[in-house]
């Protein structure tokens, strides 16, 4: 089987994030590989170890997302792809990454391509569905789950806290969610062996794309910190008293209501 | 210089940090109170590889040069000292002269089984009589056809109710003594003749165990002697020389996370209406806990790459081992002073840290044996 995992690296957002002049600041900053990513690349290497073939990881990014394609190699990916857009674009939004992926995806004849649910940090959950669009294959989003025979594909997904059952077809685009799976760390050994695993970059031009054809729809007008949550406030009396209490706040301090 | 790690040494470190954090930490206080290492974790440590970073790449295992396992110690040291110490006893004093000093035989033997942390390793050179003192063996090897008989008692020996293979230190030559009388064994856990004694009741490192190692005339076979006859005591030099450094990085680790645990508590705990942060006396002890860490880092540091680059390390591995150690000492006393009855009390990891520091002054040499090799360098010039 023809694998694909599409992989991001993104900050740690369980780590501290400073922003400055509207740009996440990278020092000090923590990156990571995006964790509906990881569960990809995980699952990728389930379907591998059980069915035979190969998984390759695709990210489009800077030459630092580097580091991340070696942990997934590490866990135990055969190779990997990093689009370097570094030189070519200022700045990119999901139609840029779909538009650069679709096209490198194009000839490649995956059978199954992995994405994330969503990025931890952009969190659009646009770009694999985008992809899927590209390929005109179908795609589905948030599986917990993956079963494939043959060519007949059953899936089980999140909606909402609530699961669906799928049946579908190869070639087919999922997005990851998380209890797909518990993503194994990359051994020592592992990370050994990955530094012999083929890591090809390549760039805009051999994917014959220019800076036009992958100009960025979005423009981002800010970034900031959402405001710190204020301490909560306990209501004491009386429970009819409480309530009363907190229907007036509910319409006269918080507006909700 | 010392700043810049290899990618894939810097992979390694952020992969051992997660899974010490993870996988580990939620286990510290059950292991404290139990005196036990729950198995999943061993058998996790294994899969990861950690039981294999001293031995070769053809082994089984990485291979990592003296760098790379300060990194990868470091950051063992982040959680519970006698998880941690199953672990670097096996991989630094248990492995290294295997890996150094053994015949391919020996190596093709037991390598492999150690490099996956089936066959766990203990070093087995301290006896009642011969504690500093290391050259006073009292424990006999005598050579009888193409077997040794070994007898006498080892004590204080980390490891040993769990290990399988032992490098022990006998006397084969008595007038000789440390200068070619001393000869490096090993010795399988099912040898004939050899048992273990008690299991030593500790001030901590709970959950790894020392006992006495005994040996009433067992037979060990002539191919299982490491390095040459009567060269044991030179072996056990290099061996001991090697794991202070791995000992100096494994009491960085574990400083750092005292000073995590020191900051954030300071942040967080209110007297007199303000964060106790705030007042310069706790902001001066963890300033001078910062600063002495990162002098034990840069000392470790620089001794694995003088290792590395082939150089003569005794002054500098009994500097690392004499200084992180003593470090650690005190900054574990000052994160028991920052967090008041707190550091005192079991609840917190605090009063572990602090009882776990002290054996770090006292084995793999004692400090003031550091001090002594330190000064007959300086003295030589
Ligand atoms: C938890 C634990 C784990 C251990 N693990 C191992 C192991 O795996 N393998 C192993 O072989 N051993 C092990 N040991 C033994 C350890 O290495 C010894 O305890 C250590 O070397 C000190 O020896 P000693 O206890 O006999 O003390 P002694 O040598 O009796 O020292 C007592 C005191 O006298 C001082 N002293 C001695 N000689 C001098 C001198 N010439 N000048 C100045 N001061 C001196 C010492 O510094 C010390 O303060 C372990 C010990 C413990 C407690
Ligand atoms: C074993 C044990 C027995 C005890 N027995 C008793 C008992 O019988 N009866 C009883 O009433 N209490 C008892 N205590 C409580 C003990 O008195 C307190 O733990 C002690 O007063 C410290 O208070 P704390 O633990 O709240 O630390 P904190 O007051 O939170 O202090 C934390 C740290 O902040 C420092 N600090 C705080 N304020 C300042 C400041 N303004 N400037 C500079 N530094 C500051 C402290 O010196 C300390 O280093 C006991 C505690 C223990 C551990």
């Amino acid at each position: 089987m023809n694998i694909v995992v599409l992989l991001k690296r993104t900050f740690d957002t369980e780590e501290k994030i400073s922003i400055a002049n509207g740009q996440v600041q990278e020092e000090g900053a923590e990156f990571i590989i995006n964790p509906y990513d990881e569960y990809g690349v995980e699952e990728a290497i389930r379907l591998r170890d059980n069915h035979g073939g190969e998984v390759t990881v695709v990210s489009v990014g800077g030459e630092e997302a580097e580091k991340q394609l070696r942990t997934a190699l590490a866990m135990g990916a055969d190779k990997a792809v990093l689009i370097n857009t570094e030189d070519d674009l200022d700045e990119g939004d999901q139609f840029t990454t779909a538009k650069i992926l679709t096209s490198y995806l194009t000839d490649k004849n995956a059978d199954i391509i992995l994405a994330g649910n969503v990025a931890i940090d952009g969190g659009s959950g646009q770009v694999g569905p985008r992809v899927a669009e590209g390929l005109g294959i179908p795609y589905v989003t948030t599986i917990t789950q993956i079963e494939v025979n043959g060519k007949a594909v059953s899936i089980t997904r999140d909606v909402e806290g609530d699961s669906e059952s799928i049946q579908t077809s190869l070639p087919v685009l999922v997005t990851c969610q998380q209890g797909l799976n518990e993503p194994r760390y990359p051994s020592l050994p592992g990370i050994m062996k990955a530094k012999k695993k083929p890591l090809e970059e390549i760039e805009l031009d051999d994917l014959d794309l220019d800076e036009e054809d992958v100009r960025a729809k979005i423009k981002t007008l800010d970034i900031y910190l959402p405001p710190q949550k204020a301490a909560g406030r306990l209501l004491e009396g009386d429970i009819s008293a409480q309530v009363d209490e907190l229907v007036g706040l509910l319409r006269n301090e918080a507006k909700v209501i | 210089m010392f700043t810049q790690l290899k990618p894939e040494i810097d992979q390694m470190k952020q992969m051992v940090r997660n899974y010490v954090e993870r996988e580990v930490e939620p286990y510290a206080q059950q292991i404290e109170e139990e005196d036990k290492i729950p198995q999943h974790l061993i058998e996790q440590a294994k899969e990861l590889g950690l039981f294999g970073i001293s031995i070769p790449e053809e082994y089984g295992g990485i291979g990592l040069n003296a760098v790379g396992k300060a990194v990868i110690l470091e950051q063992l040291g982040r959680t519970h000292n006698g998880f941690v110490s199953l672990i670097s006893a096996h991989t630094g004093i248990g492995s290294t002269g295997l890996v150094k000093l053994a015949s391919p035989y020996l190596k093709d033997k037991y390598l492999p089984g150690m490099a996956a942390g089936e066959k766990i390793a203990a070093f087995a050179l301290s006896e009642p009589a011969a504690g500093s003192d290391a050259t006073n063996l009292e424990t006999r090897a005598v050579k009888r056809g193409d077997k040794w008989i070994v007898n006498g008692t080892k004590h204080f020996i980390t490891n040993a109710p769990v290990a399988d293979v032992f490098t022990v230190f006998a006397l084969t030559d008595k007038e000789k003594g440390a200068k070619g009388g001393i000869t490096a064994f090993l010795i399988e856990k099912d040898f004939p003749g050899f048992t273990i004694g008690k299991i030593d009741k500790k001030m901590g490192l709970r959950g790894s165990y020392t006992a006495q190692l005994i040996f009433e005339d067992c037979e060990v076979p002539d191919v299982n002697v490491i390095g040459e006859v009567g060269m044991g005591y030179l072996s056990a030099l290099k061996i001991l020389g090697e794991g202070r450094v791995g000992l100096a990085a494994r009491a960085v680790g574990s400083c750092d996370k005292l000073i995590e645990l020191s900051a954030s508590y300071a942040k967080e705990r209110k007297q007199f209406g303000k964060p106790i942060a705030d007042n310069q006396a706790i902001q001066w002890m963890l300033a001078d806990m910062a600063t002495e860490t990162e002098a034990a880092r840069m000392l470790t540091l620089k001794a694995a790459h003088m290792i590395d680059d082939g150089k003569k390390v005794i002054k500098e591995a009994s500097m690392a081992k004499l200084f992180a150690s003593d470090v650690f000492n005190r900054v574990a006393d000052k994160a028991v002073q920052i967090h008041g009855g707190m550091g005192y009390v079991a609840d917190y990891p605090i009063e572990r840290f602090y009882r776990d520091a002290r054996i770090t002054k006292i084995y793999e040499g004692t400090n003031e044996i550091q001090r002594l090799i330190i000064a007959r360098k300086v003295l030589e010039g």
